[in-house]
């Protein structure tokens, strides 16, 4: 029997294609999938919240009631920002936040009450990394130059970052921001201990990862001259933030997204 | 051969123009210029954390394993084939020391052309300003607080044993 070289290349063409597309359908059929799925409406995972099992699962409790930041303050901000040579790019597009100042209805979406308690209606909330428990940057970052360290801590290590920004699309709280340029120049005072970062890497709030290490507490906690944030360990019914998230109300950003943001709110 | 003088001057003019950085840089008296290290004279501190030996063929590979402890592990001291312990902290412990990168770590890079960005990102006395305050505290002593985790130089070899494998 003899096969015209044409009738071949057809074979060929088509046995090609159907290889292709099996493994295509066994890779993605259920997993993929299934996985972003069950993320999105939150099974299993945040049922079975993983931090519940480990000794450490550091959080953040801001008081609103007490925070004074819509009468001028900024002292958190400042701290922070003169502690991580954050440079100062004005209020631009491109400005690196790490933590911020946002009216409550932005920093607070889902809660859409027109009428509220009046002394919430102008609220300025303090925002910055939630160090989330299920973070979506981690998760999509291609070369895990953000990971989740074991008490929690969602940190960054610039060395690794390519700055391909899916960590930016993934976050839905705007918390991470990227280098458009050399931000040295843009720095007043340097903190030569802590390291500036370059063009094309994103950075964000780590909850003073490096301080945490040295057991001290993040600065903008240490900052505040209302003491309106507290910062502990949320898996030991002892600390401080569990006895303030039992005796008052506390709500979180987008809790709906199933991201587990761990900063909260007290109202 | 037709045109062979022609063909013979277009070759001497083509290898010409091809060797030309050779020779620019034989007249120029740069190509020999072997690396001349400016060693730190620090009263305080005479000894590295590692032997020479090692430190030459190796130190990039000891960072890379320094960087992924204290970053991603944790783990902020180190110890010393000697028993010396160093806090893992580039800007203070190796820069506390080799301050003057370009008497130090330029010489040899440059030499064979490597280009790094240590310090696109990591102080250096030169970057934040000669002279100025944020210089000065590159050059004391870091406060100890806590030690939380020493890492041992046998395990480091360790980790670049099998890396290197
Ligand atoms: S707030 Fe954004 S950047 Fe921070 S851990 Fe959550 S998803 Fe990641
Ligand atoms: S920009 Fe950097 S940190 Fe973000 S996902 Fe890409 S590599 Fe990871």
């Amino acid at each position: 029997m003899s096969i015209s070289r044409r009738t071949l290349l057809k074979l060929a063409g088509i046995t090609a294609l159907g290889v292709t597309a099996e493994k295509y359908a066994t890779a993605h059929a259920g997993s993929t999938a299934a996985k972003v799925l069950s993320k999105a409406v939150g099974a299993g995972k945040r049922l079975t919240k993983s931090s519940v099992q480990k000794k450490v699962r550091l959080a953040m409790v801001v008081d609103l009631r007490k925070c004074v930041s819509d009468q001028g303050c900024t002292k958190c901000i400042d701290a922070c920002n003169r502690a991580h040579n954050i440079p100062d790019l004005g209020d631009s597009k491109d400005a690196i936040k790490w933590i911020w100042k946002e009216p409550y209805e932005n920093a607070f979406v889902d809660q859409e009450n027109f009428y509220m308690r009046d002394e919430f209606r102008n609220k300025m909330v303090p925002v910055f990394c939630n160090n989330c428990d299920n973070p979506p940057c981690v998760e999509v970052c291609p070369t895990q130059a953000t990971f989740q360290r074991p008490d929690g801590i969602v940190m960054m290590d610039w060395h690794r970052c390519i700055g391909c920004r899916y960590c930016m699309a993934a976050c839905p709280y705007g918390s991470r921001s990227f280098n458009w340029r050399d931000p040295r120049p843009f720095i007043k005072d340097i903190d030569p201990d802590y390291p500036t970062r370059m063009k094309g890497v994103v950075e964000k709030c780590t909850w003073c990862d490096e301080r945490v290490d040295q057991g001290l507490l993040p600065l903008c906690v240490e900052a505040c001259p209302e003491k309106a944030m507290v910062f502990g360990n949320l898996n030991d019914p002892k600390s401080e933030v569990r006895q303030l998230l039992k005796d008052n109300f506390s709500v979180r950003r987008k809790p709906g997204l199933g991201t587990s943001p761990e900063v909260y709110y007290l109202v | 051969m037709y045109d062979s003088g022609k063909i013979i001057a277009g070759l001497v003019i083509f290898i010409g123009l091809f060797t030309s950085p050779f020779w620019y840089d034989l007249s120029s008296g740069t190509a020999l210029q072997t690396p001349d290290l400016v060693l730190p004279t620090k009263a305080d501190q005479k000894e590295c954390v590692a032997s020479l030996e090692f430190m030459r063929r190796d130190h990039m590979a000891l960072l890379n394993v320094w960087r992924t402890e204290v970053v991603r592990d944790g783990i902020t001291y180190y110890k010393s084939a000697n028993g010396k312990e160093f806090e893992m902290r580039y800007t203070r412990t190796c820069l506390g020391c080799h301050a003057n990168t370009s008497q130090f770590c330029d010489q040899c890079h440059n030499y064979i052309g490597v280009s790094v960005y240590c310090w696109d990102c990591h102080n250096t006395p030169v970057s934040v300003g000669a002279g100025s305050s944020a210089a000065k505290i590159l050059n004391t002593k870091p406060e100890i607080l806590n030690k939380s985790k020493t890492q041992n130089a046998k395990s480091v070899h360790l980790a670049l044993e099998a890396a290197s494998q």
